[in-house]
């Protein structure tokens, strides 16, 4: 007996184009960023969210309809994207921002994100983000998107089980205090976390078929959102430079530096 | 029945629960693995200046003459330009060739033209002018990083329709059946753990069937290795000598900053045994490149060229340059060849041909050899388009790439190289730096190269054989570093972005006469530490090599209470180890390509 039409998964991967992390940062001269002429690569827990959407469907197999693979960014974040198809998604959409333009906020993102998932006319079933990008380190665009679109959300995971007939998923969170398993109704908002998997190795026979995936270029006009930042940076600095500890002989010496530097004793 | 089936239960339960386990992984065995195979018209291994002139000449002559010709270009930096590292001061003459209107491009890097020349000479404390050789004028000529040239070049061949790969070695070369002509080459496997046992990633090297391959590794390459080898290609050349070039580049106060300006030092730290010297290049956007660089000849196995770097910076004409609002961007290291016309090999072999640095085109007295690189690949590419045309990848017959000797010896290249042959030999005579200064002098100024002499290495003295016993010389006591100005070295390997998989095999391999096992290891450690005072744990610019005390190890794999410890990870694949360790027992192999060094700015 053939099983009832399950509605098939459509998988939404947003990923971003951050500075590589083996790159030693610098603070520009004019303190109002990070240096950006290094080398660029995918946010490593967006690497994470990809596999973890190909896995899905190595494991789902057809109940898994298409994986997108989503960037809003410069002209250059295109080659994340190739790299993302290269790993096993089906097709890419770059919402292109000027080179020259601020980077987009969480909220900006969520806002565009939302809009894509709206134009989507197969809809959307899974969103896959990493739990934070390790430019800005905000980690709010997955729990923002799950708010605007009024979805569940199961962020930080390191386990996910997708049950497609009863449209649910079975996800162990990482918590400050352990694990927590939460089982949430599709659609569903995830964010990865580091101990989800190890990403694969885009191979150089995936990179070349990747080239013929299509990427669909949208701006943030045709999703009617505007990206404008609403938080303005006012100076960038590095962290203070460390200057040398002191040793001490005695115990009344401790405390009367501790009092020379202006710290009271309590009670 | 029902046992058997319980059974396969069993073992099916098992497996899943250790699906990912250690010791479940199987040995990669490189007999039995399938690999994706592609054929393309020219496989090029190698993203600097001669492999993408190369590409982008083969381009060209597609569109002019309309047969087309797939071209891939391979690399193992994680981008084009990330394993690029050079002075530089360009001089176009090979670019204006390739691409005419370079100048009208809007990104082209060439953007700040050397304007004035010097050269001083160093002793401890003063600095003093000194005359330069004409060679050494660079009037016409660009200073740049090499590593945005490279990229820049890399853009264009893109646009031009090479299919370019980052990310992936050119790590092995498939031979025709007969094993006598080279067919293509192999990528590197991906996902092996530190055992060579295949983990759940793995992916086998991909094998791309070229009807002509083109070796650009730059310097000491290591499929060039195998090459010259197979085909025995240094039968009637001296041996290749080597510079090994390290480098920062800093912003300056603006009060330092001259921009166009090129001077180049001789003298301290180095003594007169040591043949090298300093470069300070003051390029755009107030970035000002210096460097240091050391023939590999240096006799003394206590030289340390990162601290030789450090301390020239505490000289007072350093002091002043870096003094001020001053920061250093990056730094980084690469060897360089030396050897000149005399050290050029057999550069064809059935089946494709060696360009640029891979042979040793580097004109050493005018500090260049991109232009060579750049001119050798185009001229390769002719023969190339030309060969291409006339096999095909059943053939017997390999492509035929004679023709490119015959060009180069008749090209400019060839000219430029003769003209300076006798400089560089001139400073290995008992006279050393001074001898060799003195006939530089004479031949540049007067006798231009026009001479019957060519100095010759015919007992094919190596840069390696060259190395004293540390019983025969002085230790050199290096001054402590003083941050700002001068750091250790784990803090300048920061800035060079390398990195490297964790769970890999080690690139390195410690292996003699074929061998590799603890008893090659052991003589290592014993010859190196005894004789040699741990050479490669000074000489590597990237703290790769360290020779540890371990008792308990030492009794299996090294010697006198010490073993070799390689961190392969800080590697940023210079190939110093490669030419210069004693024993000649270390053998540079390409690690998982996309790893390695991430220079933009040098």
């Amino acid at each position: 007996m053939r099983p009832s039409a399950v509605r098939l998964l459509n998988v939404l991967v947003p990923i971003k184009r951050t500075i590589d992390y083996a790159v030693k940062i610098r603070v520009n001269p004019q303190q109002t960023g990070v240096d950006t002429n290094v080398k660029h690569s995918m946010n490593p827990f967006d690497e994470i969210a990809v596999e973890e959407a190909v896995r899905l469907r190595e494991k789902l197999k057809d109940a898994v309809k298409s994986i997108k693979v989503i960037t809003i960014g410069p002209p250059k974040a295109s080659e994340t994207l190739r790299t993302a198809l290269a790993m096993g998604a089906d097709a890419g959409i770059h919402v292109e921002v000027p080179e020259a333009s601020p980077s987009p906020e969480p909220l900006g993102v969520a806002k565009a994100l939302q809009a894509v998932i709206k134009r989507e006319k197969e809809g959307v079933d899974l969103v896959i983000l990493g739990k934070q990008a390790i430019d800005d380190d905000a980690g709010q665009t997955g729990q923002m998107l799950a708010g605007l679109m009024g979805w569940s959300q199961a962020t930080f995971a390191s386990k996910i089980v997708v049950d497609t007939e009863k449209k649910e998923a079975s996800v162990t969170r990482e918590i400050d205090g352990g694990l927590e398993e939460i089982r949430c109704r599709l659609p569903l908002v995830l964010t990865t976390d580091l101990r989800l998997n190890e990403p694969r190795y885009a191979s150089l026979p995936n990179i070349m078929k990747a080239k013929k995936k299509p990427i669909e270029k949208l701006s943030a006009s045709d999703l009617g959102v505007d990206l404008t930042p609403i938080l303005e940076t006012l100076k960038v600095t590095e962290p203070p430079k460390r200057t040398g500890g002191q040793k001490v002989e005695s115990v009344d010496e401790l405390v009367q530096k501790l009092k020379d530097a202006g710290i009271t004793a309590v009670a | 029945m029902i046992r058997a089936r319980g059974h396969r239960a069993l073992v099916r339960q098992i497996r899943a629960l250790h699906s990912t386990a250690r010791c479940r992984r199987e040995l990669f065995d490189p007999s039995t693995v399938e690999r994706a195979s592609d054929e393309v018209d020219v496989c090029i291994v190698g993203g600097g200046p001669a492999g993408l002139s190369a590409a982008i000449r083969l381009k060209q002559l597609e569109q002019e003459k309309g047969n087309e010709v797939r071209v891939v270009v391979l690399e193992k930096g994680s981008e084009i330009g990330s394993h690029i590292l050079s002075g530089a001061v360009v001089e176009p003459r090979a670019l204006n060739e390739l691409l005419p209107s370079w100048k009208d491009h809007p990104d082209n890097p060439l953007t700040q033209p050397a304007l004035h020349d010097h050269m001083r000479f160093l002793t401890p404390n003063k600095s003093f002018w000194m005359p330069h050789p004409p060679q050494m004028s660079n009037k016409g000529n660009y200073i740049t990083s090499l590593s945005r040239f490279t990229a820049w070049l890399g853009s264009i061949a893109e646009e031009m329709g090479v299919e370019v790969y980052p990310g992936f070695a050119g790590a092995g070369l498939v031979y025709g059946e007969d094993g006598k002509s080279v067919r293509g080459v192999t990528t590197n496997e991906v996902g092996l753990d530190r055992q060579g046992r295949m983990k759940d990633a793995f992916e086998p090297g991909m094998e791309f069937r070229a009807k002509v391959t083109l070796v650009a590794e730059g310097a000491h390459g290591s499929l060039t290795k195998q090459l010259t080898k197979k085909f025995d290609l240094r039968k009637d050349c001296d041996p290749q000598t080597y510079g090994i070039g390290l480098k920062e580049v800093w912003r300056v106060d603006p009060s330092q900053y001259r921009p166009g300006e090129v001077m180049h030092l001789m003298g301290y730290p180095l003594d007169n045994k040591t043949y090298g010297g300093a470069f300070v290049y003051h390029m755009a956007d107030g970035l000002v490149t210096m460097g240091l660089v050391i023939g590999l000849d240096y006799p003394n196995p206590y030289l340390s060229p990162y601290s030789e770097l450090q301390r020239m910076k505490h000289h007072p004409y350093f002091q002043t340059l870096l003094s001020g609002d001053a920061t250093r961007i990056a730094y980084g290291a690469r060897t360089l060849n030396e050897g000149g016309l005399q050290s050029i090999p057999k550069l064809s072999f059935p089946g494709g041909a060696l360009i640029g640095c891979s042979a040793g085109f580097v004109n050493v007295p005018k500090i260049k050899g991109t232009h060579n690189a750049m001119k050798t690949g185009m001229l390769a590419a002719e023969a190339a388009y030309d060969a291409v045309a006339k096999t095909s990848h059943e053939s017997e017959e390999a492509a035929d790439m004679t023709k490119y000797e015959e060009t180069f010896k008749n090209s400019w290249v060839y000219e430029e190289l003769k003209e300076v042959r006798n400089l560089r030999p001139s400073f290995n005579t008992p006279l050393g730096v001074f001898g060799g200064v003195m006939y530089s002098g004479l031949d540049t100024y007067i006798l231009k190269g026009r001479v019957p002499w060519t100095f010759r290495n015919k007992q094919k003295v190596t840069d390696a054989s060259h190395t004293k016993r540390a019983s025969e010389v002085q230790p050199i006591k290096y001054p402590p570093f003083q941050p700002p100005l001068s750091t250790d070295l784990l803090t300048s390997l920061a800035l060079t972005g390398t990195n490297h998989a964790e769970d890999q095999p080690i690139h390195l391999r410690v292996t003699k006469d074929g061998k590799e096992d603890l008893e090659v290891r052991r003589k290592h450690v014993e010859r190196n530490v005894g004789e040699f005072a741990g050479l490669l744990g000074r000489a590597c610019p990237a703290g790769v090599y360290e020779y540890v005390e371990d008792e308990e190890g030492a009794k299996t794999a090294g010697w006198g209470g010490k073993t070799l410890v390689i961190n392969s990870q800080n590697c940023i694949h210079c190939k110093l180890c490669d030419i210069k360790v004693p024993t000649q027992d270390i053998n540079w192999t390409v690690p998982e390509g996309g790893g390695g060094p991430k220079y933009t700015i040098t």
